[in-house]
């Protein structure tokens, strides 16, 4: 009768436990990336991980997205013989949501899952303490290269996104849906606004700097063998994609009020 | 010189030291012997600032460490070395990577004399030709001795090994019992070695302290212990594990 107070009692103080260690993390991240010395090539490393390592998936998947957007918009837009909005929409699509957020929960797969089992495997076999011990510090060595790396790639990689999906979505539209490629360019230039690509490119960088720090956190407390890594890794997809989402309509809230 | 007193440390209800009282001298191989379980890794971690305790002090070379701050600690453990139980040897790096590790990112030293100080450690564990292979290529003895090159390879004052012996066959123990000799003998450091096997304490250790129940239970040299007439001692030595867990 009184077990499930208890067990939502248990539920809140588990939320809050993560949030206290992870705002800890955080701020230990900011005191030690100020703090030198400061690991360029580390930094670099990561960077080429998140980003460069990250394109191709990003481009193929950017470009499907725009094709299948523009098939959709065509199959709505003729009922109004408005086919030629077509690229507008998807333009105005890419760079305000679909680029920051499906690029962004792309990268989650790809680097948040890599972070949070790569430092969990470091935590279990003791090569976090391994660091320690040769007064490195883990946090300015693992995680402030991956959380630069994070919050400067993604709004790069969710460029290429918007980009991808546009220039899918022309050739579609133009070779396919048989949509006349002047109007396709007239219409994205007299409704895509400089504020849509601007906004798109500041959401990545919150986007980048949550799924990087939330891959770390994971990793980083994980415990327990290899079911300990397995849990770290899921648990840090899941709350990396769902704080994605949600970060994504604040700031959209804000941002295009 | 480390002087541990009445050091605690508990996780949730289970209390593992209960008020542990220790002096490790300067330049001597010091055993630290216990049951699996028995705390032995949670103190080593506790005496390089890794764990922090619920209560009591630790001083290393006349230095309280126990209320140093990060910072402050990375400058104490500068005077350390620690081979870990699995090696914990960074995955992604080659053998010659591994032990350059610490000079590489910590002492920034010259490369030329990187590439001098790595080569010595290396044959000195006698794995010279080994240096371009990859953890995952290695055995378990061979970690070890990468993890032993790399916890050298700095000149520290103090090492700390963990297990030292754990997981290796009878002729890779020896090896590794008397590569732990000859590395002492070369250097004259300090070696604080955590090990539940008796016949490599016996075999390498200037000073034996048993861990029991959370506590020191006993400390002598190896003849010492060879003859004690103590039923916990002398289980612990013939082997008898029924007298040690009763004892």
């Amino acid at each position: 009768m009184f077990r499930m107070p208890s067990l939502v009692l248990d539920w809140i103080s588990e939320k809050v436990l993560h949030l206290g260690r992870i705002t800890l993390l955080f701020v230990d991240a900011v005191r030690w990336g100020i703090l030198p010395p400061y690991r360029i090539k580390n930094i670099l490393r990561q960077m080429d991980f998140v980003g460069t390592k990250s394109l191709s998936i990003i481009i193929v998947t950017g470009a499907f997205t725009g094709m299948v957007l523009a098939l959709h918009g065509y199959l709505t837009f003729r009922h109004f013989n408005a086919e030629s909005l077509v690229g507008a929409t998807v333009a105005v699509g890419m760079a305000r949501e679909m680029g920051p957020v499906i690029a962004a929960i792309m990268v989650v797969g790809r680097v948040g899952s890599a972070m949070a089992a790569e430092i969990g495997t470091m935590r279990i076999t003791e090569q976090i303490d391994a660091l320690t011990s040769m007064s490195i510090n883990p946090v300015q060595y693992l995680v402030v290269p991956r959380i630069i790396a994070g919050t400067t790639m993604m709004p790069i990689l969710a460029s290429v996104f918007s980009l991808a999906g546009f220039v899918a979505s022309y050739f579609i539209s133009v070779f396919v849906l048989n949509i006349s490629g002047g109007d396709f360019i007239y219409h994205v230039h007299d409704l895509l606004e400089m504020k849509d690509y601007t906004n798109g490119l500041v959401k990545p960088v919150f986007f980048g700097f949550f799924l990087t720090l939330i891959g770390c956190y994971y990793g980083y407390y994980a415990t327990g063998g290899a079911e300990g890594i397995g849990k770290a890794t899921t648990r840090a997809v899941v709350v990396a994609s769902v704080t994605v989402i949600v970060s994504d309509y604040i700031l959209s809230a804000i941002m295009f009020k | 010189m480390i002087k541990i007193l009445d050091l605690k440390k508990s996780f949730g209800k289970e209390e593992v030291l209960k008020g542990l009282n220790l002096t490790i001298q300067e330049g001597e191989i010091t055993v630290i012997l216990g049951r699996s379980g028995a705390g032995k890794s949670i103190l080593l971690k506790h005496i390089i600032g890794i764990t922090k305790p619920d209560s009591g002090k630790i001083f290393v070379n006349g230095d309280e460490i126990t209320s140093m701050t990060e910072k402050q600690l990375d400058r104490i453990r500068v005077n350390f070395g620690m081979l870990f139980q699995e090696g914990a040897l960074f995955d992604s790096l080659s053998v010659w990577e591994n032990v350059a590790f610490p000079l590489v990112e910590r002492e920034r030293s010259p490369r030329a004399e990187i590439k001098k100080r790595v080569a010595k450690k290396i044959e000195q564990v006698e794995l010279t030709g080994m240096e371009d292979k990859m953890p995952s290529e290695l055995s378990w003895g061979m970690k070890k001795r990468v993890g032993l090159a790399r916890a050298l390879v700095t000149n520290p004052k103090i090492v700390l090994f963990d297990e030292p012996t754990s997981g290796l066959d009878p002729i890779t123990e020896k090896s590794i019992t008397e590569l732990i000799r000859k590395t002492h003998e070369t250097e004259k450091i300090t070696y604080v070695i955590i090990s539940h096997n008796i016949k490599f304490a016996l075999a390498v250790a200037d000073k034996i302290a048993m861990l029991h129940n959370g506590k020191i239970y006993a400390e002598g040299t190896p003849a010492q212990f060879e003859k004690s007439k103590d039923s916990l001692i002398s289980g612990y030595v013939s082997g008898n594990l029924n007298e040690v867990t009763h004892g």
